[in-house]
């Protein structure tokens, strides 16, 4: 049978997955929002799991918040992202350096 | 039977996860990411959260996932660029990787999440409504949470729309504003010629 387990160390195994995508996407920032939608995908799974098995519907509610948050955020993170290519003509995080940082 | 789609669909999200972070085409890595929020659907249909199932389907496949494709249409990216540098971050994306689930691992593999703590719960009955049960929490309780929700939702429209909104002077557009307040004066004059005779 499954256990709460099997849900958690998939949501662990997607977050790592993500994490190394960050690191091996640093150039391309399309590929980095995926990632951090990933990200988000593993934080939802693991939230639904212990509503699941907590039997407690309060972690449903936060995964429909995460979701709308999440909705506004690739909304406003691609817009910006289309400004950006709009005024560099490249979205490589290296050619970035404006701020010197 | 639910391990065994548990499994499969593991599978494909893990699969399909790797495939995101390592093909060149951005529009792959959209299309299987696509198939990574399809397998999760799945994976929360096995924990009987049916309604957010369909939400993640329809929001995310359906509207930000498509975004995503627009936006990698208008960008023109120099892939032989982007793609520098890809193999010498690999052996530090592999180390974070391991060592982040290696300490995820400790924290969740061990017996305290088990089913022995953990019970695993009896499944619903049929006429249980996950929607209604979701309904009711999130316009008593969770109310005011939700109204925020709405108004970050606005604030998102107007933050996309005014950043991308172009203003380009030479273009010719409508001034609305002169035509709603024309009236028929304007529009039509009327005149009177005396008849004149033919010569």
């Amino acid at each position: 049978m499954l256990s709460l387990t099997h849900f958690l160390v998939l949501g662990a195994i997607l977050f790592s997955i993500s994490m190394a995508g960050i690191f091996i996407n640093r150039k391309n920032v399309l590929i980095l929002l995926m990632c951090v939608e990933l990200m988000l995908l593993a934080v939802n799974t693991n939230f639904i799991a212990f509503s699941h098995y907590l039997g407690d519907s309060a972690g449903q509610v936060f995964v429909f918040f995460i979701l709308t948050v999440a909705a506004a955020e690739a909304a406003i993170g691609l817009a910006i992202l289309v400004v950006l290519f709009r005024n560099k003509r490249t979205i490589n995080v290296e050619e970035l350096d404006t701020l010197k940082g | 039977m639910e391990t065994f789609v548990f499994y499969v669909f593991s599978a494909f999200i893990v699969l399909s996860a790797l495939m995101v972070i390592t093909v060149n085409n951005p529009v792959k890595a959209a299309f299987f990411l696509v198939l990574t929020f399809f397998s999760s659907a799945a994976i929360w249909l096995l924990l009987e959260a049916e309604f957010l199932a369909i939400i993640l389907v329809i929001v995310y496949v359906g509207a930000v996932m498509v975004l995503f494709l627009f936006v990698v249409m208008m960008l023109d990216i120099n892939m032989a660029q982007i793609k520098k540098g890809f193999v010498n971050n690999l052996p530090l994306a592999v180390a974070v990787a391991i060592a982040m689930f290696v300490t995820i691992f400790f924290v969740v593999g061990g017996d305290s999440f088990s089913a022995s703590i953990f019970t695993i719960p009896d499944p619903h009955a049929a006429d249980y409504s996950n929607v209604a049960e979701l309904g009711k929490v999130l316009y008593t309780d969770y109310f005011y949470a939700f109204e925020i929700a709405a108004v970050i939702l606005l604030v998102g429209i107007i933050a996309a729309i005014s950043l991308t909104l172009r203003r380009r002077p030479n273009t010719r557009h409508q001034n609305i504003e002169e035509q709603v307040a024309v009236n028929s004066k304007d529009r039509l004059r009327v005149m009177k010629i005396e008849a004149q005779e033919r010569k």
